[in-house]
C-alpha cells in the first residue's frame, strides 16, 4: 500500500474488504467502562477518607468491626475470584458445561459474599449504627455499599450469561461477554482490596 | 494468522494480535499471592503483632498495593501489549487521577477543616 | 403501617395539584405558548403523516449521522429555553433599582439563574458539543459508525430524558434556588425541602449516564475503528481534541455522579455527608463538584479548538501550523485541567499553601491555550484566508476568547481572586469564555459542517447577520458585568440599592437585546436556507476545498459513509488523495456491514426519566417499577443476538453511481 513509483497514485481505498470481525472494540470499550467506574470508587474513597474519622461521638469502627467475618467475606471473594478464572480456562478449551459449573460455583461465593455483608449490615444496624448515626456511618456504609450493590449486579449478570450460553453455547459473542464480566468480577476483587485494608484493617488499628 | 502461542514468564499466553490468554499455572499463582497478601495483614492487624501502629498501617498499604498488582497481572492479565498498550495507558491514567482525587482531596479538606470548622477535631483523620 | 397514609400520597407521593403554577401569570402564559407550540409542531408531524418516518429514520437510528443531528437539534431548542431565562434576568436586573423591585419575586428569579446555568452548560453546550463529535468523528477517521451504535442511540436518549425532567420542572413544581452547581447546606433537605433539587439531581443523573456512555464510545471508536495507515499523529486536529475531550468525559463525570449521589443519599436517606451536623462536611462537596467542574470546562472547550484548526486550516489552503505542538498542547491541557480546580473556591478558607498551588497551576495552564492561539495566527499568516462565516466566527473567537483568558488569569491570583470572587467580574469571564470560545465555535463548526450533513450550504447573508448581532451583542452585554464586578456587584442578585449601577446594566440588556437578534437571526438562515436549498446546493461534497476525509464522501453521505474503506497516507487525508490524482473507483463495489436500528434505546431512557420523576416526588411504587422495568429491558435487550445486517452490494452500487451522475453534471 505504497507508493510504488513517483509517477503512480497511491493505493487511497481497500478494495478488497472483509467484514470487521465483530465487537472488535468491546475488550477495550468494556475497560475504560472499568476506569469510569474507578472513578466512582475514587471519590467513596476519598470522601471515607476525609469523612471517616468524623464518629459524631457514634460507634467507632473498633466498636463494630468484626474482621474475623471480614476475613470470612475477603475469603469468599477471593475463591470466588479463582473459580472464574476456572470458567475462563474452561471456556477457552470450548466447554461449555464445564464453564457453566464453575459460573454457578463462582455464584455460589459470590452470594455468600453478599449473604455475609447483609448480615454484617443487619447487625450493626441493630446496634444503632446506621447511615444516618454519623458521617463516618454514612461514608461506609455507601462505600461498602456500592461494592456490594456491583457484586449483586455482577451476580445477576452471571445469571443472564449462565441462561445465555445455555441456549446459544459458547458463540464468539457470548465469549466476548464472559471476558467483559471476568474482567468486572476481578476489578471488583481489587476494590475489595481496597476497602479491607482502608476500612476494616485501618479502621480497627486507628 | 497462526497464533504463535508462547507461555511466558508471567504464566500468560501472549497472541500477536495484543491479546494474553491466562493458563492454570498463573490463577493458581495469582490466587496462592493473593492467599499469602491477604491472610499477613488481618493477621497483624488481628494479633497486633507490631508495636507501632503506624508502621502497622504502612505495611497493610503497601501488601494491599502488591495485592492490586498480583490482582492486575494474573487475574486481569495486565500487559503493555494489550490493546496496543491503550489498555496499560487508560489504567496509568485512571490510576493518576485516582492519586490527584484522592490526596488532593484529603490535602484541601485537611487545611479547610484547621481553617473553617468550629472546634475542629483532629484526631479522626 | 399503610393504613396512616392517605391514598393520595400512595399513589401519587408529594404530588398534588398545588404542584401546578396556576399563580405564577408568568408560568401560565409560558404554559400556554409552549403548549401552542407543541400542538403546532405534534399536529403538523401528524398532518403529514411523519410519524412513522420520524420513529424508523430518526428516533430509532443508530447511525452516528442521524444522531448526531438529533443532538444538534436539542442544544438548538434548549438555546431558546435557557436564552430566555437570561432575557428575563437581564431584564430584572435592568430594572430593579431602589423602590422598584421589579417584575421577579426572589422565589423565581432564583430558579431562572439555577436552570440558566444548568441548561446552557448541560442541555445546549455539551449536545452541540456531542452532536458535532458525533457526527464528524467517524468520518475524519475513515469509520462507518462509532464503536457502539446502540449505545449512541442510548446516550442521546439519555440526554432528552434529562432535558425532559429539567423542562418539567417548569410547569410541574418547580426547579432548584441553588444556583446551577447546587451547593450544600442550602441543597440539603433541611434547607431545600421542596422538588427543585430533586429534579435538579435527577435531571443531570440520567443525563450524565448518557455523556459518560458517550465518552466511552467516542474513544473506542478513535482507537480501534481509524482507517488503515491513519496513525495516531495522522489524524485531523479535531479527532485529536476529541478524543481529549471524550478522555476529560470519562475521566471526569463519575466523579459528577458520585457527589451527586451522595448529596441524594443526604436529601432521601438522611446520610450525613454534607450536612451541618453529626460529622458532615459542606465543602467536601465544593471540593468534589469542582474536580468535575474544571474539566468540563475543558470538555466545552477542547472540540471547539478542534473546529477552529479545521476551519483556519481549510479556509486559509494551508496545513495547520505546528500540528505536533497542538497534539501535545491538547494532551497538557487534558492532564493539567485535573490540577486547578481548587480556583473556583479560593475563598473558601484553605489557606496560603494550597492556594498557591493552585493558582500557579492555573495560570501554567493558560500557556498551552496561548500556544494554540499563536498557531492559528501562524496557519493563517501568509495564507490566502477567505473570509466565510466560519473564518469569520474564528477571527471573532481569537480577539474575544483571548480576553476572557486574559481575565482568567487575574482571577488565578488569589489574592485578586478574594476580591472578584462570585461578582460580576466573575461572570463577565466566564461568559467571555464560553460565548467567545464555544458558542463562536459551534456557530463556525455548524456553517463548516451544515453543508455536509445536508448537500446545501446555510445562507451566508442571514448568518453574517446573526454573526454581527451576536458578537457587537456579547461585547455590550459583557463588558459593563466586567465594571460592575470591579466595583464589587455581587452575582446572582436581583435589586439593587445604588442607582448610580443602573446604566451598566440597561447597557448589559441592550447587549442581551442583540443576542436575541443574533439568536432569531441563525433561527431565519436555518428556514431560508431550506427554502433556498437549491440556490445553496452542493453536490461535490467538497463545497470549501477542505482537507479531511469528510469531505471525500457525498453531502450527505450514504449511510455507510465510504463504499471502500480509506487508506490514509499523510495527514490532512482527503487534500493528500486530492493533490496525488485519486480518483474515485466506480466498480467492485461489496456488501456492507451495519447495525440494525433499534427502539430499545428510546424505552430505556423513557423509563429512565420515569423513573426520575418518580423519586423526585416520592412515588414510590412507579420508581420500583420503573427500575425494574429498564434493568429487565437492558437484560431482555442483551438476549437480542442479531443486530446487523448487509447493505446489499446492489444497492451501494446504486447509491454511488447517483453520486457519479451527480459529480459529473457539477
Amino acid at each position: 500500500m505504497t507508493v510504488t513509483s513517483k509517477s503512480a497514485v497511491p493505493v487511497f481505498y481497500v478494495a478488497e474488504e472483509h467484514d470487521h470481525p465483530e465487537g472488535v472494540s468491546t475488550p477495550l470499550g468494556f475497560w475504560i467502562y472499568l476506569m469510569s467506574d474507578c472513578l466512582i470508587f475514587a471519590v467513596l474513597f476519598a470522601v471515607f477518607g476525609v469523612l471517616g474519622g468524623s464518629y459524631a461521638a457514634g460507634p467507632a469502627p473498633k466498636d463494630l468491626f468484626d474482621l474475623k467475618l471480614v476475613a470470612l467475606n475477603t475469603t469468599m471473594l477471593l475463591l470466588s475470584s479463582i473459580t472464574y478464572g476456572f470458567s475462563v480456562l474452561t471456556m477457552e478449551k470450548g466447554r461449555a458445561g464445564a464453564t457453566q459449573l464453575w459460573l454457578a460455583v463462582t455464584a455460589l461465593f459470590g452470594a455468600a459474599f453478599i449473604g455475609i455483608e447483609l448480615h454484617e449490615f443487619a447487625h450493626m444496624i441493630g446496634e444503632g449504627a446506621t447511615p444516618q448515626r454519623s458521617a463516618f456511618l454514612s461514608s461506609f456504609f455507601t462505600l461498602v455499599g456500592t461494592h456490594g450493590l456491583h457484586v449483586t449486579f455482577g451476580l445477576v449478570w452471571m445469571v443472564t450469561l449462565m441462561v445465555q450460553v445455555a441456549r446459544h453455547g459458547l458463540i464468539e459473542a457470548n465469549k466476548r461477554r464472559l471476558m467483559c464480566l471476568s474482567m468486572f468480577w476481578h476489578f471488583l476483587d481489587v476494590v475489595w482490596i481496597g476497602v479491607f485494608t482502608f476500612v476494616y484493617l485501618m479502621g480497627v488499628l486507628r | 494468522m497462526s497464533a504463535r502461542k508462547a507461555v511466558q514468564g508471567d504464566g500468560l499466553i501472549h497472541v500477536p494480535s495484543g491479546e494474553v490468554h491466562a493458563t492454570l499455572k498463573g490463577y493458581l499463582i495469582g490466587f496462592g499471592l493473593s492467599v499469602v497478601l491477604t491472610a499477613v495483614p488481618f493477621w497483624l492487624v488481628m494479633n497486633g503483632a507490631i508495636e507501632s501502629k503506624p508502621v502497622t498501617a504502612f505495611v497493610i498499604m503497601a501488601f494491599a498495593a502488591v495485592q492490586i498488582v498480583v490482582h492486575m497481572v494474573f487475574f486481569l492479565h495486565m500487559s503493555p501489549k494489550s490493546e496496543n498498550g491503550w489498555t496499560i495507558l487508560a489504567l496509568i491514567f485512571t490510576l493518576v487521577i485516582v492519586f490527584i482525587t484522592l490526596s488532593g482531596s484529603l490535602w484541601v479538606m485537611y487545611h479547610l477543616n484547621i481553617n473553617m470548622m468550629p472546634g475542629h477535631n483532629m484526631s479522626g483523620m | 403501617m399503610f393504613a396512616n397514609i392517605p391514598l393520595s400520597q400512595l399513589i401519587f407521593g408529594r404530588l398534588t395539584l398545588e404542584a401546578l403554577p396556576i399563580h405564577e401569570p408568568i408560568l401560565i402564559g409560558t404554559f400556554i405558548g409552549t403548549l401552542l407550540l407543541g400542538l403546532a409542531v405534534v399536529g403538523a408531524v401528524t398532518y403529514f403523516g411523519l410519524w412513522g418516518y420520524l420513529w424508523r429514520e430518526w428516533f430509532t437510528s443508530i447511525d452516528h449521522k442521524r444522531i448526531g443531528v438529533m443532538y444538534m437539534v436539542l442544544g438548538v431548542v434548549m438555546l431558546l429555553r435557557g436564552f430566555a431565562d437570561a432575557l428575563m434576568m437581564r431584564a430584572q436586573q435592568a430594572i430593579a433599582f431602589g423602590a422598584d423591585q421589579g417584575y421577579l419575586p426572589a422565589h423565581h428569579y432564583d430558579q431562572i439563574f439555577t436552570a440558566h446555568g444548568v441548561i446552557m452548560i448541560f442541555f445546549v453546550a455539551m449536545p452541540l458539543v456531542t452532536g458535532i463529535m458525533n457526527y464528524v468523528v467517524p468520518l475524519q477517521i475513515g469509520a462507518r459508525d462509532v464503536s457502539f451504535p446502540f449505545l449512541n442511540n442510548f446516550s442521546f436518549w439519555m440526554t432528552v430524558g434529562g432535558a425532559l425532567l429539567t423542562m418539567i420542572s417548569l410547569f410541574v413544581g418547580e426547579y432548584a434556588r441553588t444556583g446551577w452547581l447546587a451547593y450544600p447546606p442550602l441543597s440539603g433537605i433541611a434547607y431545600s425541602p421542596d422538588v427543585g433539587v430533586d429534579y435538579y439531581i435527577w435531571g443531570l443523573q440520567v443525563a450524565g449516564v448518557g455523556t459518560t456512555l458517550s465518552g466511552i464510545n467516542l474513544i473506542a471508536t478513535i482507537v480501534k475503528l481509524r482507517a488503515p495507515g491513519m496513525a495516531m499523529m495522522r489524524m485531523p486536529i479535531f479527532t485529536w481534541t476529541s478524543l481529549c475531550t471524550n478522555v476529560l468525559i470519562v475521566a471526569a463525570f463519575p466523579i459528577l455522579t458520585a457527589s451527586l449521589t451522595l448529596l441524594a443519599l443526604d436529601r432521601y436517606v438522611g446520610t450525613n455527608f454534607f450536612t451541618n451536623d453529626f460529622g458532615g462536611n459542606p465543602m467536601m462537596y465544593v471540593n468534589l463538584i469542582w474536580i468535575w467542574g474544571h474539566p468540563e470546562v475543558y470538555i466545552l472547550v477542547l472540540p471547539v479548538f478542534g473546529i477552529y484548526s479545521e476551519v483556519a486550516s481549510t479556509f486559509t489552503g494551508k496545513r495547520l501550523f505546528g500540528y505536533t505542538s497542538m497534539v501535545y498542547a491538547t494532551v497538557v491541557i487534558t492532564i493539567l485541567s485535573y490540577l486547578v480546580w481548587l480556583h473556583h473556591f479560593f475563598t473558601m478558607g484553605s489557606g496560603a499553601s494550597v492556594n498557591s498551588f493552585f493558582g500557579i497551576a492555573t495560570m501554567i495552564i493558560s500557556i498551552p491555550t496561548g500556544a494554540k492561539i499563536f498557531n492559528w495566527l501562524f496557519t493563517m499568516y501568509r495564507g490566502r484566508i477567505r473570509f466565510e462565516l466560519p473564518m469569520m466566527w474564528t477571527v471573532a473567537f481569537m480577539l474575544t476568547f483571548v480576553i476572557g483568558g486574559m481575565t482568567g488569569v487575574m482571577l488565578a491570583v488569589p489574592p485578586a481572586d478574594f476580591v472578584l470572587h462570585n461578582s460580576l467580574f466573575l461572570i463577565a469571564h466566564f461568559h467571555n469564555v464560553i460565548i467567545g470560545g464555544v458558542v463562536f465555535g459551534l456557530f463556525a463548526g455548524m456553517n463548516f459542517w451544515f453543508p455536509k450533513a445536508f448537500g446545501f450550504r446555510l445562507d451566508p447573508f442571514w448568518g453574517k447577520l446573526s454573526f454581527w448581532f451576536w458578537v457587537i451583542g456579547y461585547y455590550f452585554a459583557f463588558t459593563p458585568l466586567y465594571v460592575l464586578g470591579l466595583m464589587g456587584v455581587t452575582r446572582r442578585l436581583r435589586h439593587f440599592d445604588d442607582p448610580s449601577l443602573q446604566i451598566w446594566f440597561v447597557i448589559a440588556a441592550f447587549g442581551a437585546l442583540l443576542i436575541f437578534f443574533g439568536i432569531l437571526c441563525f433561527l431565519v438562515q436555518v428556514y431560508v436556507s431550506i427554502r433556498d436549498r437549491e440556490r445553496l446546493r452542493d453536490v461535490t461534497g467538497d463545497p470549501w476545498n477542505a482537507r479531511t476525509l469528510e469531505w471525500s464522501t457525498s453531502s450527505p453521505p450514504p449511510a455507510y459513509n465510504f463504499a471502500f474503506t480509506p487508506v490514509v497516507h499523510d495527514a490532512d487525508a482527503w487534500w493528500d488523495m486530492k493533490q496525488r490524482g485519486y480518483t474515485r473507483p466506480l466498480k467492485g463495489y461489496r456488501a456492507i456491514h451495519m447495525p440494525k436500528n433499534t427502539g430499545a434505546g428510546v424505552i430505556l431512557a423513557a423509563l429512565s426519566t420515569i423513573f426520575g420523576f418518580a423519586m423526585v416526588w416520592y412515588i414510590w411504587w412507579l420508581a420500583a417499577l420503573s427500575l425494574l422495568a429498564v434493568i429487565a429491558v437492558a437484560i431482555g435487550h442483551t438476549f437480542n443476538y442479531s443486530r446487523d445486517f448487509h447493505i446489499p452490494a446492489e444497492e451501494v452500487a446504486r447509491t454511488e453511481e447517483t453520486r457519479t451522475r451527480l459529480l459529473a453534471g457539477a
